[in-house]
């Protein structure tokens, strides 16, 4: 009896082992490419989507019961996901994930992040030691991390590591020249001046070389006050901006009022995979948004 | 070869704060740093290709993989410009030793507190879990009229290595300091098994493991209070075995062993463990905006001369002495609601528990003071001892909206039942109250961030027989450095 219970005790600890990689990623660009690399030799969970604020996600009993079973666990790390994931790994009773293991991956680290704050105090807000964690709105940043992505599949699942590199290999070449077209599209970008609703938009705003002029978030992590709003109403004569941004997870409040006072654009971009209808993939996700942009110069 | 990259990029750095200087220049600039673009983007391209085969290499560096470092590329914050576009590779500075420091967090908490004034504060028809219920060794804050600070926690926290994490949390007040918990909890056992080993919060019931910055209104429920007494929360000396199971919605299952040297239990000299717990959970999403867990818990302590100080049936103190075993069940349940999923803006949360304790022994009735009272009517230095047996339950409800980023309100119904008490042939000698108190709370509460909270609540407290007591609370909650991950 005893030596039965601790059969099926192994028989379900190994089952997940022996069907596809099973992934578990903690927002939905990383879970896009984990796919885009994987197909279908992966099982891919994403644990938040567009609408939920990736700084604010409860750890949730089924994010423990999903993590209970990945084999590999991507996330975006440079402490977004803070709040939640330490614990949710933790709680898991999943040793493979732990951070150091090779089931637990980190895109920021991978690619050089902008924003690293010089000093580190809460009197800034919810700035992030590890810099903006937002990267993967830069795609050559998503080409970057999807090199090290593969290869992490790759040593985890050796059966498919094949596949994964043959994924890559025509992701990236779709990528590349997606990301010539994207580059050729955007050029009536340069130098727009832009005001964020949250510096969501940092590496995006770099590739494109646009220009970010203000937050309407007074501090990171704060939200908008009635104060710093009429304060870049204000700044609209000296420097003004042409559109104002803010991400899918945003409420619209902030951002339309300033644009209706200044007579300027409030343009909502996806920021992730599925923030519109039009962002299915990663794809998706650029084309949409600038499409976006671009509508808004207009 | 660290030290060249890092000088280009300060000097890109430079020429970017230069930029942003002068705006008026910025073709003629902008033309220079063209020209400095040029010149270095090759050596980067060269460098880059060599950091890339290095990186390469998995196995050779397993460090490098995992380095959580800040990584800034010059020393202030890193320009976002047109020209910083190059991705180049972080720069990684080695870590100082101090990077090995645990997570230092200190929460501060305090209030001012207006309610009646009560000598003998305690839950009517319940024994007071402090031990006495007044005077030295009171139930400690429960009578605190005024201002006051609560304990100020301070908490630490790390990974002690690849195989376990610690963490302590330490209460000081006032000349003394309470370990509250101090724990190691194990990180690769896999298949589900998590081990935690020292002094923690019991994983029984929801409100348990919480520590009260967490809780959502200004004081533990009466429930807990009743229970456990106003730590409101069960913590022992000992072992906790988890499994989480391999299922598509999560389920969980505990057992801990330890000292119970807490109430209801009390600290006996004894070898083997003084208090068992089981607790099950079950939880899940329902669609992408709810989501809830359900638990049972079970607690099984014993106590041997578990003293308090009761009135006796003349309205004289006695002093009682109980010797048996508690057993309590718990059952809770939590839902949260969020709009998408996305919690920040608006979201609400429902909770409510239920108990039932059972108590079986023998108490042992005396008067330490010589009064005189119904035990030992001639103060004589007798005593009466007589069996002992109570079932006694209660249970509460509250629901917390998140209305703005900022402002929450919530209100909290709660009621216990003292039972069935049978002291025995004490009976005749105790007041056994027949009581069930009640408690009706509303709270709003004010966050500027996810670090610094301000609350009102107001309490309408029938706890004690035939006294109705309105309490205004006005409380803060702020915590400092960093900030661990709350718990569902």
């Amino acid at each position: 009896m005893r030596k039965l219970f601790l059969a099926t005790l192994l028989g379900l600890a190994t089952l997940p082992a022996m069907a596809d990689l099973q992934v578990f990623a903690t927002v939905p660009e990383w879970g896009a490419l984990v796919q885009e690399i994987g197909g279908d030799k992966v099982k891919v969970y994403t644990a938040t989507n567009a609408l939920q604020d990736p700084h604010r996600i409860d750890a949730r009993p089924s994010l423990l019961a999903r993590a209970r079973q990945a084999q590999l666990v991507v996330a975006v790390g440079a402490d977004l996901e803070i709040g939640w994931l330490p614990l949710v790994l933790r709680d898991s009773g999943n040793a493979a994930i732990q951070p150091g293991r090779p089931g637990y991956f980190e895109a920021a680290t991978l690619v050089r992040r902008l924003d690293v704050p010089a000093t580190l105090d809460r009197a800034h807000g919810d700035v992030h030691a590890a810099g903006n964690p937002h990267v993967h709105l830069d795609p050559r940043n998503v080409l970057r991390v999807g090199e090290a992505l593969a290869a992490r599949m790759a040593e985890l699942d050796v059966a498919n590591a094949a596949a994964y590199q043959a994924g890559l290999k025509a992701f990236a070449g779709k990528w590349q020249m997606a990301m010539a077209r994207w580059e050729k599209e955007a050029a009536p970008l340069r130098g727009v001046p832009v005001l964020v609703h949250h510096a969501s938009f940092v590496y995006l705003i770099n590739w494109l070389g646009m220009k970010e002029v203000g937050t309407l978030e007074p501090k990171p992590g704060i939200e908008p006050t009635s104060g710093q709003l009429t304060a870049l109403l204000a700044r609209q004569q000296s420097a003004p901006a042409r559109m104002v941004l803010r991400a899918a997870y945003n409420p619209d409040g902030p951002s339309r009022w300033i644009a209706d006072k200044a007579g300027i654009p409030a343009v909502m971009l996806p920021y992730t995979v599925g923030g519109t209808a039009e962002a299915k993939d990663l794809f998706g996700l650029f084309d949409d948004s600038l499409q976006r942009l671009l509508k808004g110069m207009r | 070869m660290l030290h060249k990259p890092f000088a280009m990029a300060a000097l890109l750095a430079a020429s970017c704060g230069a930029q942003a200087a002068a705006d008026t220049d910025l073709a003629a600039i902008r033309s220079q740093i063209d020209e400095m673009k040029k010149s270095y983007e090759q050596r980067i391209a060269a460098l880059e290709q060599k950091l890339a085969a290095a990186e390469a290499k998995p196995s050779a560096q397993p460090a490098a993989r995992t380095a959580p470092v800040a990584l800034a590329a010059a020393p202030s914050v890193a320009p976002r410009t047109e020209v910083a576009a190059e991705p180049v590779a972080n720069l990684r500075q080695p870590a100082p030793a101090s990077g090995f420091n645990p997570e230092v967090s200190l929460i501060l908490q305090g209030q001012y507190k207006n309610m009646k004034n009560i000598a003998e504060r305690g839950i009517t028809g319940f024994v007071p879990a402090g031990g006495h219920d007044h005077g030295d060794g009171a139930i400690e804050g429960i009578n605190k009229r005024g201002f006051s600070v609560d304990h100020t926690e301070l908490v630490l926290a790390a990974n002690i290595d690849p195989y376990w994490r610690g963490q302590a949390i330490l209460a000081m007040l006032d000349g003394s300091v309470e370990v509250e918990e101090a724990w190691f909890q194990s990180l690769a056992i896999g298949h589900g098994v998590g081990l935690k080993g020292g002094r923690f919060r019991s994983g029984i019931g929801y409100l348990n493991e919480q520590h009260p910055h967490m809780w959502d209104f200004a004081d533990a429920p009466l429930m807990y209070q009743a229970m456990f007494g106003t730590h409101g929360s069960y913590a022992q000396d000992g072992v906790q075995l988890k499994w989480l199971a391999p299922t598509p919605i999560f389920l969980e299952f505990g057992a801990e062993f330890g000292r119970g040297a807490n109430f209801p239990g009390n600290d006996r000299n004894k070898n083997g463990s003084g208090a068992g717990a089981l607790f099950a959970h079950i939880g899940d999403d329902l669609g992408v905006s709810n989501s809830w867990r359900a638990g049972i818990s079970y607690l099984k302590t014993a106590a041997k001369g578990r003293e308090a100080h009761v009135e006796d049936v003349n309205g004289l103190e006695a002093a009682t002495a109980f010797d048996g075993d508690s057993t309590t069940w718990l059952a809770d349940f939590v839902w949260k609601w969020a709009p998408n999923g996305n919690p920040a803006y608006q979201n609400f949360k429902f909770q409510s528990e239920y108990f039932s304790r059972s108590e079986k022994g023998h108490l042992n009735c005396s008067d330490d003071e010589g009064a005189g009272n119904a035990c030992d009517p001639l103060a004589a230095g007798d005593s009466v001892t007589s069996r002992y047996k109570t079932r006694q339950s209660g249970w509460y409800a509250q629901g917390v909206y998140q209305f703005t980023p900022n402002w929450r309100a919530g209100l909290r119904y709660e009621q216990l039942d003292s039972g069935t008490r049978d002291f025995g042939s004490n009976g005749a000698n105790l007041v056994v109250d027949s009581y069930k108190p009640k408690k009706a709370s509303a709270m709003v509460d004010y966050s500027w961030s996810e670090f610094s909270r301000l609350r009102l609540q107001y309490a309408q407290d029938k706890s004690m027989a035939g006294i109705t007591d309105h309490q205004w609370t006005l409380q803060y909650i702020m915590s400092l450095g960093a900030h661990g991950a709350h718990k569902f």
